[in-house]
């Protein structure tokens, strides 16, 4: 392998070679994802607890660039019960949105391939599939009617020349088993959409995109990923583009929504405010791993990984007076180059000697609350 | 027309300002309308009124916030000030000096006191320029420092700002969104301006980054007594880094008052409502919490409504809402709302 240079420099043939690399493993990936008639059993599988929704296990999601791989969720673990909101939360490039495209079988292809674990999604009646190993052809089913996703930027996640009503019926019509007739497709669109709280809505079923606010396109979006009644919501950012008093509205009608179609929300999002709402659990993702994962209230309350409780410090809350915030130092370890000690240990102000070991492994310090640090190596929870 | 008993009304509004003060900048019923082009030889057929009438003053040395939703005018009342866009009633005095009555050699002598930074650090900076030459362009053009001092000069800076010396011969493509704001805020910073305008500075940075960008702002501050005009939507922020708070709806100011009182005891319901909409990290409190929660959303400043902009949102709209629009009166020391019912509901 040619000399290790420090400023990232990487020369044609060395950048050519890696390519090359990548491609092989790509293919054999993509080979295994397009055969025909893959048997059921394959894919099939059981949840390890009933009450889940879906479970990450042990997911690994690696791009391969021509720069190198790029371990974007490097092992991450863990499970968003049914009927419950699980808040993900991380900075840019922690992985929080390739965990959730995982989940869907929507990441980059050829370049992001699931390499290693399972995501195992409940589809109910005891049974279970793994969708890191299932088709296209299942995904295609399974997508919308037991997963669907809610995305960040309403506007570029509707198409701007089609109308709403025809871009939801064709989210309907897709999924549809009933051979519903033109008019039951329209009445379904108008009941969803006056179910996100449009009230124009007839009018609003013959509108562009272009012709309503942000706020107002965000609850289409929603209408959208509501249609075939998932089991599962995923969230990215939902309400990250939109002003304050809009974010209110969108939260509270998430809120009702979930409790009517007692579905389960896994929300991503890098404002800590929102999470506290929202979520019953809390994930923190760093640089691809999971650091710490708990209650709400665990999180909220006892944060125990450092960069949790940097994270709460650097965010200026309403009526909370600090002199100055708190920063973490430093910044997020190359992703190409990741240390093989703990990834938060070159940043981290409450360290202790065995960080310099190998990457700490998952500490449970009470029946809920999860954490990655060596300050609680030997004090587990009985 | 009744375009000038508008304008009668606001000669007579009272304009927040306690004489005697050292004010650096005083905005006095500033007007900022754009016409809309359309129909048969591009005929004017609209205007939006993106600012109207807003009239606010900033002490030397002291922040003031302005936070509103998008398309409240918060930008364009920032951009007016700085005559990167031309005004179309009112006044701007910097140091006593309107800035509209200037010639343009008077303008570009001002224009190193004057300074703004953008809310997208990935599209303010320009790419073909290494970072030392993107600091010190305008050093130079502007000759702040001697030939010989300019390099020194330059490093100082920097290093003020948190960068190294051997980050001037880089071009920002190298450099993460932090840093670059970082050159953002140090090329703002090496004309030595009295005034910097920071519109949404830290929305599209990360948490933790966040942060530090924030405590260089106020350092920077402390350290050369810096007067800001902080523009974001982001009320935490605000509250974080503000003396006083102007709270902005639909190109009016609604309300201003020093932090403390704003945050504390808003009086304007809009005020209320936008601060009790503001997620608290605090699982417990949040969900506790009494919203005052604002239905429909903001009306389009092309259309806006007739008296009190607020009043087709407004809990507690009464008939005259919607009839006139109310005086921006003072109700304690430095707290000023434009609300008819601003006594009756917060008794």
């Amino acid at each position: 392998m040619a000399k290790k240079k420090n400023d990232g420099y990487l020369s044609a043939k060395e950048s050519r070679r890696i390519s090359r690399e990548n491609r092989k493993i790509t293919n054999a990936y993509e080979k295994a994802r397009k055969r025909k008639n893959v048997p059921e059993s394959e894919y099939l599988t059981k949840m390890h607890d009933p009450n889940n929704a879906v479970e990450f296990d042990n997911l690994h999601s690696y791009f391969f660039t021509d720069t190198g791989v790029v371990r974007a969720v490097d092992g991450v673990s863990f499970n968003v019960p049914i009927g419950k909101t699980v808040g993900v939360v991380g900075e840019s490039g922690c992985g929080k949105s390739v965990t959730s495209l995982s989940l869907m079988q929507l990441l980059q292809r050829p370049q992001g391939q699931t390499v290693e674990g399972e995501i195992r999604l409940n589809i109910g009646g005891d049974k279970a599939y793994d969708v890191t190993k299932a088709p296209n052809s299942v995904m295609q089913k399974l997508r919308g009617n037991y997963v669907s996703m809610i995305f960040q930027e309403p506007m570029t996640a509707l198409n701007p020349v089609f109308r709403i009503g025809e871009q939801i019926e064709e989210v309907l019509k897709l999924h549809d088993d009933d051979h519903r007739t033109e008019e039951q497709f329209k009445a379904r669109t108008i009941e969803l959409l006056e179910m996100v709280g449009i009230a124009n809505s007839e009018g609003v079923y013959r509108m562009y995109p272009h012709e309503l606010s942000g706020g107002m396109r965000q609850r289409v979006v929603i209408a959208m990923a509501l249609a075939c009644n998932p089991r599962i919501i995923i969230a990215d950012e939902p309400t990250t583009a939109l002003d304050v008093t809009i974010q209110a509205q969108i939260l509270d009608l998430l809120r009702q929504l979930k409790n009517k179609t007692n579905s389960s929300i896994m929300f991503i999002t890098h404002d800590l405010g929102v999470i506290a709402e929202m979520a019953d659990y809390v994930v923190v993702m760093y640089a691809g791993r999971v650091v710490e994962k708990g209650t709400a209230e665990d999180i909220f309350y006892h944060p125990a990984h450092p960069y949790t409780i940097g994270l709460m410090n650097s965010k200026p809350v309403v009526g909370k007076k600090v002199d100055e915030l708190y920063s973490i130092p430093g910044k997020v370890p190359n992703p190409i180059n990741m240390p093989k000690y703990c990834y938060f240990r070159d940043r981290c102000e409450m360290c202790v000697e065995q960080c310099s070991g190998e990457y700490p492994k998952e500490i449970q310090i009470s029946d809920t609350h999860f954490v990655s640090c060596y300050r609680f190596d030997g004090k587990e929870a009985k | 027309m009744s375009n000038t008993n508008q304008n009668d009304l606001r000669e007579n509004q009272a304009i927040p300002t306690v004489d005697g003060e050292d004010y650096l900048l005083e905005v006095k019923n500033l007007v900022k309308y754009f016409p809309i082009k359309g129909g048969f030889f591009g005929r004017t057929v609209g205007q939006v009124k993106a600012v109207d009438g807003v009239s606010f003053h900033i002490k030397r040395g002291t922040t003031m916030g302005l936070v509103g939703e998008s398309g409240c005018g918060k930008s364009t009342i920032g951009r007016t000030i700085l005559r990167l866009h031309d005004k179309t009633s009112g006044q701007v005095l910097f140091n006593g000096q309107d800035i509209f009555s200037l010639s343009s050699s008077e303008l570009r002598k001002l224009r190193p006191k004057l300074q703004i930074i953008f809310q997208d650090p990935y599209s303010s900076l320009s790419p073909r320029l290494p970072v030392g030459e993107i600091i010190g362009e305008a050093v130079r053009e502007h000759n702040i420092v001697p030939a010989a001092e300019f390099d020194d000069y330059i490093t100082d800076i920097m290093k003020q700002c948190g960068l190294q010396e051997f980050h001037k011969d880089r071009y920002p493509h190298e450099f993460s969104g932090g840093q670059r704001q970082r050159i953002c805020i140090a090329r703002a910073l090496a004309l030595k301006p009295e005034f910097i305008l920071c519109d949404e500075p830290v929305s599209a940075l990360d948490v933790s980054i966040q942060a530090q960008i924030i405590n260089l702002l106020r350092e920077l501050q402390k350290n050369f007594g810096l007067t800001y005009l902080f523009i974001s939507h982001d009320l935490s922020v605000v509250e974080h880094i503000s003396d006083t708070v102007g709270v902005m709806y639909l190109g009016k100011m609604v309300e201003i008052a020093p932090k403390s009182a704003i945050y504390d005891h808003p009086l304007h319901p809009y005020s209320k409502a936008l601060i009790s909409a503001v997620p608290v990290p605090d699982p417990k409190t949040a969900r506790a919490n009494k919203r005052v929660q604002l239905t429909g959303e903001i009306p389009s400043p092309l259309h806006a409504p007739s008296g009190c902009p607020f009043h087709t949102r407004c809990p507690y709209a009464k008939p005259v809402c919607s009839e006139s629009m109310p005086e921006f009166k003072e109700l304690s020391k430095g707290h000023f709302v434009a609300c008819h019912l601003a006594e009756e509901i917060n008794d």
